[in-house]
């Protein structure tokens, strides 16, 4: 598989990350570079084979419902880069 | 009378205990190293001097009370992916601005409770992403060893964990926290001339260590040697409840493990482990390796990991993927930098664009494309399998052999400006250390021997999951052997 | 007859499907310890894992799994002993992580089905596709600021059940049958507690239309309607929407619409319009949700009564469909009801429930988690009607007496001596002084005037105050007249 220029663009959309034109057809060979390499994998036979998703632990342990976080407004919000009073703000969305 | 900084961080430990060192005036030996020496090496991104100091204060009312945790007053540097309370974590990138975390990460509130004291924050990839530490928003960390004929070449300290290594050999800190994603730790070890240890999947909490790659990331220490490294394993190491992949199991005491012996263990040898192109000096380090352990009792055993040659293009799909899922997080709403833009979806693209350097946002635009429609099954499902084979690999070897024994790197450290230009060529760095990631097991890389231009090379011993008491045993006996005492050329 | 909406080429079938969001009634959010409670102060309860801090991690909340798991049971679903949660990749001001936590793949409960009962008393099967957990995304508020959206993370984490079902729907009607069903045993169960004006039940309305015998066609989402009515209407409308598409020769293209509740019409959502690419994988946080069939079978064995069980029993107990159908709507009232009930005449139980109670309900304003009288109190007064303590036309006033004052109809009955008199001998005595006072009357009507007999009882009753047992009084007026 290869990418194009407009697959390129296609991915940082929805990675949101700006990419200016003309930086896109380098990307694509870097890219067409690391798929190429990637492309091994196709060599082995995984028929049947599970796939692993995690790192290790094959069940989750469950926590009890309690009320142990929160009531920090102020340490939330005091990272922001913009807030209005308890609010965090960006510039606005229109639905 | 020895300089403060040559102690290990066993000796260290002692000579606090028994009064005739104080917290202070250790820690002022490594501050003042730092303040000589940092400039140059860029080890650390930020050093909290007043707060180490005053550290060291309390530790030493501690010990002068009969007090203090195992690690009292011992100065440690921090990997800067490891979220301090109150202290600026910045995971080498721009994106965080001057984010300060109002949490402390469970294996740095570990060390902090075992008495431990920070000297700073150090430099790394930026988040993680790199073998040679030259992605760093922060400037590249400059190794401290360098080759006997080119001692002007600024060499790499290996990476991610680049900061961590060269600050352990150069002595601007007693031992470091570190993490692993695919090499992160052992390969600037290598480089560096130092121990360093990956633990099992769920042995460090990943709670407060800035994600990279979930389903990979550990965390581990680097220092002196391999029993620095067991101590502050012992530390950093515990079942933490806010870590859903944390596993709750017992801590044994690795630092007794290390004086075991070999005797009568079976050691593997991977044959595919022998790549072609690999260095002459590499492949008769790995046979010294062998000698030794064998000289020590060990039985070697011929064994087959037979889906090696995929592990790193598995892991150059399942680390992007989860990366670019990770990361999504670094938005310039809530913390972090933020680039004003015209609407929502501008400032989220023109923020993240200004915020990640060129490896991050390519590698999240690789782990973007591998999981879009109609790619996931090619990419990321097949990586899942192969990775589950890499896993069943060493299950199956575990039936014939109790470690494992593999070179650590394929070179020896290189130089600033090399092997930039090539993604691929960097990646195959980790070409022994990566398949330890993907199978959850530990990994341990020590100093071994040097190569023909004087820079340091190591081994990597493997172990089943949850027996890093055997890693330390066979590296305990790997570093008996070698016996390597040379130093970098650069040091406090 | 099944519904159609007639267009220019003649009538169009609607079908619908309905996501419904119903929030988890939990104290702690899906993967934090932060509250859950409505209305708190912005971004008060926010952990930094609802936030998405670097290096937070989610960890799973117990009760969140076994209300998944009730509710499954009560739809008479599959529950999947082996689930996993997956991330939903996008990205939006109010969802911190960049992704949303959501069963994909792999969701906790598996196929189901709710029967809903239509106004013509027929039923019909509506099948459930599957039920999975989430978390909640933040709140974006728009109108606080002329440039700014205000982002307030409180509900950010919060956990939801998305509950989707079969295309099953053919009519507004089945859509809001469906939705008020599923609502009421959400209630029941105690899973979710179904207040669409707070948000914690949210239905996202799948339409498309086609002609009879036709295959599925384009469908379009309505995302977010917050009422059972608007639901209604948002079919309705969307629906009259695509016939007009395709009858002026259009398309109706797959998208994302919101309902505008003002004028009755869909539109498309301008936020929604990248391509959904989701990128779902497993969440490498969280390792795979393993339930026990044992804990499953404990759950069920604690299951309370659900509703159609519930009717059922009712309609056994010889209660008319229409009660059956208002005291099986909402929990309480059944409670209330069976409270009333309990050792005593059904009938009699249900016709002061729905009768006098509901009538007082309406009247204050009242609800019945505050009831004006307690059921304990209305069962006391019926036992004073069977029992004829009180006639039944007083028992009214004691009912009053009762909301006014909040006391025991037995103490009202005493205080106010409305005792109901059986005395024969008093009886006797009054009717004697009613007839002493109406000579003329009771000559006419020995001459034959019987319709004076009913004279004879009011002057009675009235002369005793009320409280002659009426039987008696019919009985001993005929003799003594005679």
């Amino acid at each position: 598989m290869s990418v194009d220029t407009a697959a390129i663009r296609r991915i940082a959309k929805l990675a949101r990350i700006h990419v200016e034109e003309e930086a896109l057809p380098g990307l694509a060979a870097e890219f067409n570079g690391i798929l190429q390499w990637i492309e091994q994998l196709q060599q082995v036979d995984t028929s049947g084979v599970e796939p692993m998703a995690g790192g290790g632990a094959t069940a989750l342990r469950w926590r009890q419902d309690e009320v142990t976080d929160g009531g920090q407004a102020e340490k939330v919000l005091a990272n922001a880069p913009d807030r209005e009073g308890e609010y965090f703000a960006v510039p606005k969305v229109v639905e | 009378m020895t300089r403060l900084t040559e102690l290990t961080l066993a000796q260290a430990r002692d000579a606090l205990k028994a009064r005739t060192l104080t917290a202070r005036e250790l820690t002022q030996a490594y501050l003042d190293g730092i303040a000589a020496l940092n400039p140059r090496i860029n080890a650390y991104i930020t050093v909290t001097a007043e707060k180490a100091l005053a550290q060291a204060d309390a530790s030493d009312a501690r010990l002068a009370a009969g007090q203090g945790g195992p690690l009292e007053g011992i100065p440690l540097g921090i990997k800067d992916l490891f979220c301090t309370e109150g202290t600026r974590t910045t995971a080498a990138s721009r994106i965080l601005g001057d984010f300060t975390p109002p949490y402390e990460s469970t294996v740095s509130g570990n060390l902090k409770r075992d008495g431990a004291i920070f000297l700073g924050k150090l430099n790394l990839d930026e988040f993680a992403m790199g073998s040679s530490n030259a992605t760093s928003a922060f400037g590249p960390v400059e190794n401290p060893w360098s080759r006997a004929n080119d001692p002007a070449k600024r060499l790499v300290p290996g990476g991610s964990s680049g900061g961590s290594a060269a600050a352990v050999a150069a002595r601007l800190a007693l031992g470091a926290t570190a993490t692993d994603t695919g090499g992160s730790i052992r390969q600037p070890a290598a480089f560096c001339g130092v121990a360093g240890i990956k633990p099992t999947y769920g042995r460090c909490s990943r709670f407060g260590v800035v994600a990279f790659a979930s389903s990979l990331d550990q965390a581990g220490p680097i220092a002196r040697d391999v029993t620095d490294c067991a101590l502050m394993l012992n530390s950093m190491a515990g079942f933490d409840p806010k870590d859903s992949t944390s596993v709750d199991v017992a801590v044994p005491d690795f630092a007794a493990a290390v004086a075991r012996g070999v005797k009568g263990l079976r050691i593997g040898i991977p044959r595919e482990y022998r790549m072609d192109g690999m260095p002459a000096e590499i492949e008769a380090l790995w046979q010294q390796g062998i000698a030794w352990l064998k000289a020590e009792g060990a039985s070697i055993v011929d064994i087959s990991l037979p889906h090696t040659k995929y592990a790193l293009p598995t892991y150059y799909i399942v680390a992007p993927a989860e990366a670019s899922s990770n990361l999504a997080r670094y938005d310039g709403v809530r913390f972090g930098k933020r680039e004003p833009g015209a609407d929502l979806i501008d400032l989220y693209e023109k923020t993240r664009a200004a915020g990640f350097g060129a490896e991050v946002r390519r590698r999240i635009m690789i782990g973007t494309y591998v999981l879009s429609a109609g790619y996931y099954d090619a990419y990321y499902l097949k990586a899942q399998q192969v990775r589950a084979l890499i896993k069943r690999d060493f299950d199956l070897a575990w039936e014939k052999c109790d470690a494992i024994l593999t070179p650590a790197t394929p070179s020896a450290a290189f130089g600033l400006d090399e092997k930039h230009d090539d993604p691929v060529a960097m990646y195959l760095n980790d070409v022994f250390t990566v398949t330890a990631n993907l199978a959850g097991i530990p990994g341990m890389a020590v100093p071994a021997g040097l190569d023909a231009n004087g820079l340091p090379l190591a081994l990597q011993v493997l172990g089943k999951p949850f027996d890093e008491e055997t890693v330390f045993a066979v590296s305990g006996a790997v570093e008996r052997a070698a016996g390597f005492t040379a130093k970098p050329q650069v040091m406090a | 007859m099944s519904y159609t909406l007639e267009g220019k080429t003649g009538p169009w079938e609607i079908v619908v499907g309905l996501e419904v969001h119903a929030q988890v009634i939990s104290n702690s959010k899906l993967f934090s310890g932060a509250a859950t409670a409505f209305g708190a102060e912005p971004n008060s309860q926010v952990s930094f894992i609802d936030a998405g801090f670097p290096g937070m991690l989610p960890t799973i909340n117990e009760v969140c799994i076994a209300q998944a798991v009730r509710t499954g049971l009560g739809l008479k679903a599959e529950i999947n002993l082996w689930s996993r949660f997956d991330r939903k990749n996008y990205f939006y001001a109010d969802l911190p992580q960049g992704y949303q936590i959501s069963q994909f793949a792999h969701p906790i409960v598996g196929k189901g089905e709710i029967e809903v009962t239509l106004a013509d008393g027929s039923t019909k099967m509506i099948g459930i596709t599957r039920l999975h957990l989430e978390q909640d995304a933040g709140k974006s508020i728009h109108d606080q600021h002329p440039s700014k959206s205000f982002i307030d993370l409180n509900r950010s984490g919060v956990a939801l059940m998305e509950i989707v079902s079969e295309p099953d729907m053919r009519s507004p009607e089945e859509a809001g049958a469906y939705l008020t069903k599923l609502r009421q045993i959400l209630r029941y169960l105690g899973t979710c507690d179904g207040n669409m004006d707070e948000g914690s039940m949210r239905a996202d309305v799948n339409v498309s239309v086609r002609k009879a015998g036709e295959e599925f066609r384009t469908r379009c989402e309505v995302k977010n309607v917050n009422s059972i009515r608007f639901v209604m209407q948002a079919v309705e409308a969307e629906a009259l929407r695509q016939i007009e598409v395709w009858e002026s020769g259009g398309t109706v293209d797959q998208e994302t619409r919101l309902f505008d509740t003002a004028r009755g019409i869909t539109r498309s959502m301008r936020s929604k319009e990248d391509a959904h690419d989701y990128r779902y994988f497993p969440d490498p946080d969280l390792p795979p949700l393993v339930l026990e069939q044992s804990w499953v079978d404990a759950i069920k064995a604690s299951l309370p009564e659900l509703p159609d069980e519930r009717r059922a029993r009712y309609l056994a107990l010889g209660l008319t469909p229409y009660d059956v159908h208002v005291l099986t709507l909402e929990k309480e009232t059944a409670v209330f009801f069976e409270t009333v009930a309990k050792g005593r005449d059904a009938k009699l139980a249900a016709n002061w429930v729905t009768g006098d109670f509901f009538a007082a309900l309406n009247r204050l304003k009242r609800d019945i988690s505050d009831p004006p009288v307690t059921a304990e109190h209305l069962g006391e007064l019926l036992d004073l009607v069977s029992d004829n303590t009180v006639s039944g036309s007083l028992a009214k006033q004691v009912f009053e007496a009762m909301i006014e004052t909040g006391k025991a109809p037995g103490v009202i009955v005493e205080e106010r001596g409305l005792k109901q008199v059986t005395d024969t001998g008093a009886i006797e005595k009054v009717i004697a002084e009613v007839m002493a006072a109406n000579e003329g009357k009771v000559a006419e009507y020995r001459s034959g005037k019987d319709k004076l007999f009913g004279f004879f009882v009011g002057q009675t009753m009235k002369a005793s105050g009320g409280k002659a047992n009426p039987a008696m009084v019919n009985e001993l007026l005929k003799k003594m007249l005679a």
